[in-house]
C-alpha cells in the first residue's frame, strides 16, 4: 500500500512526467480512500493555474512597457554594433 | 537586414519582449538585459548570414521571442549555479520527514483551498504567492521558475541544469512542498 509520502511524491512527479499505468492506479486507489492527499493534489493543480495566470498577467499588462533608458541603452547598442 | 529594420522591431516587440522577459525572471534589470542580448543576437545572427537566423515564415515577433527564451534559460542557469553550495540539495535532504510522521502519514493536514472568486481576493493569493516563492531557497526557486513558470521541458532542465532527472523530480517536489505550506500559513489563515 502506498502512504501519504509516497503518494504525494508521485501526485508531484505526475507534473513532470507520465506516470506508469500501475503508478496510476496505486494513485487512484490511494486518492479515493485519502482526503489530504487529495486535496494536496488539488493544491498543486490550483497552484499550477495560478502561476500560470500571474505569468499572463504580467506578459499581457500593456501598462509594463520597457524602460525609457533600457531602450535607448538597447538602441545604442544596435548602433555601436552595426558600425 | 539593415539597422533601420532593428530600430522598427525594437520599436514594435520591446515591450512585448520585456514583459515576456518579466513574466518569467521577475526582475525588472535582469529582464532589460535578456532583452538587450536578444537584440544584439538578432544583429549577429541577421549578419553571420542573410539566410540563417530570421526566415521568411517566421514573424519577426516568433524569431526574437526564441531568442529572448534561450536567454532567459541562459540567465536561469547562471542564477542556479551562483547559489551557494550550501543550499545545494542532495538526495539525502529530501526524506521531507518536516511534513510527514514515521509511519508515513501528513505531520499537518493539508486544508481544503477555497479559491477567492473575487478580483481583489485573487490579487491577494497571487500576492502572498509571490512572497512565498520569494521564500524558497534560491536554488529551489529557480529550478522551480523554470519548470512551473517558464515550463521548460523536465529533459531540457536535466540538460541544462546538469542534473539527474530523479534531482529534478525531488528539487520540484521539496519547492511545491513548500509554496502549498506557506500558502497555507500566509494565505488561508489571514
Amino acid at each position: 500500500m502506498l502512504d501519504c509520502k509516497d503518494a504525494s511524491q508521485l501526485i508531484s512527479q505526475s507534473l513532470d512526467r507520465s506516470l506508469t499505468l500501475r503508478e496510476r492506479f496505486v494513485l487512484k486507489l490511494h486518492l479515493f480512500i485519502c482526503i489530504f492527499c487529495k486535496r494536496f493534489n488539488q493544491q498543486l493543480q490550483t497552484l499550477k493555474v495560478a502561476l500560470k495566470n500571474m505569468r499572463l498577467g504580467v506578459e499581457n499588462d500593456e501598462n509594463i512597457q520597457l524602460p525609457a533608458k533600457a531602450k535607448s541603452r538597447i538602441a545604442n547598442s544596435i548602433e555601436s554594433i552595426k558600425n | 537586414m539593415t539597422t533601420q529594420n532593428m530600430h522598427d522591431w525594437l520599436n514594435q516587440h520591446g515591450d512585448f519582449l520585456y514583459r515576456f522577459a518579466l513574466a518569467r525572471l521577475r526582475d525588472p534589470h535582469l529582464a532589460e538585459d535578456v532583452v538587450q542580448e536578444t537584440f544584439l543576437a538578432a544583429i549577429k545572427s541577421a549578419g553571420a548570414s542573410e539566410k540563417s537566423g530570421f526566415a521568411e515564415q517566421s514573424s519577426p515577433r516568433t524569431w526574437l521571442t526564441g531568442i529572448l527564451k534561450h536567454k532567459i534559460i541562459d540567465v536561469m542557469r547562471k542564477n542556479i549555479r551562483e547559489v551557494a553550495a550550501s543550499d545545494l540539495m542532495t538526495d539525502a535532504d529530501a526524506n521531507m520527514d518536516e511534513f510527514f510522521d514515521e509511519t508515513g502519514h501528513w505531520e499537518e493536514k493539508p486544508l481544503a483551498w477555497d479559491m477567492p472568486e473575487n478580483a481583489l481576493e485573487q490579487q491577494q493569493f497571487l500576492g502572498v504567492l509571490q512572497s512565498c516563492m520569494d521564500k524558497l531557497p534560491a536554488k529551489l526557486a529557480q529550478l522551480f521558475l523554470m519548470r512551473d513558470v517558464h515550463e521548460t521541458d523536465n529533459e531540457e532542465i536535466c540538460k541544462e541544469l546538469n542534473i539527474s532527472t530523479t534531482n529534478a523530480w525531488v528539487m520540484l517536489y521539496r519547492a511545491r512542498m513548500g509554496l502549498r505550506k506557506c500558502l497555507e500559513i500566509n494565505w488561508l489563515s489571514a
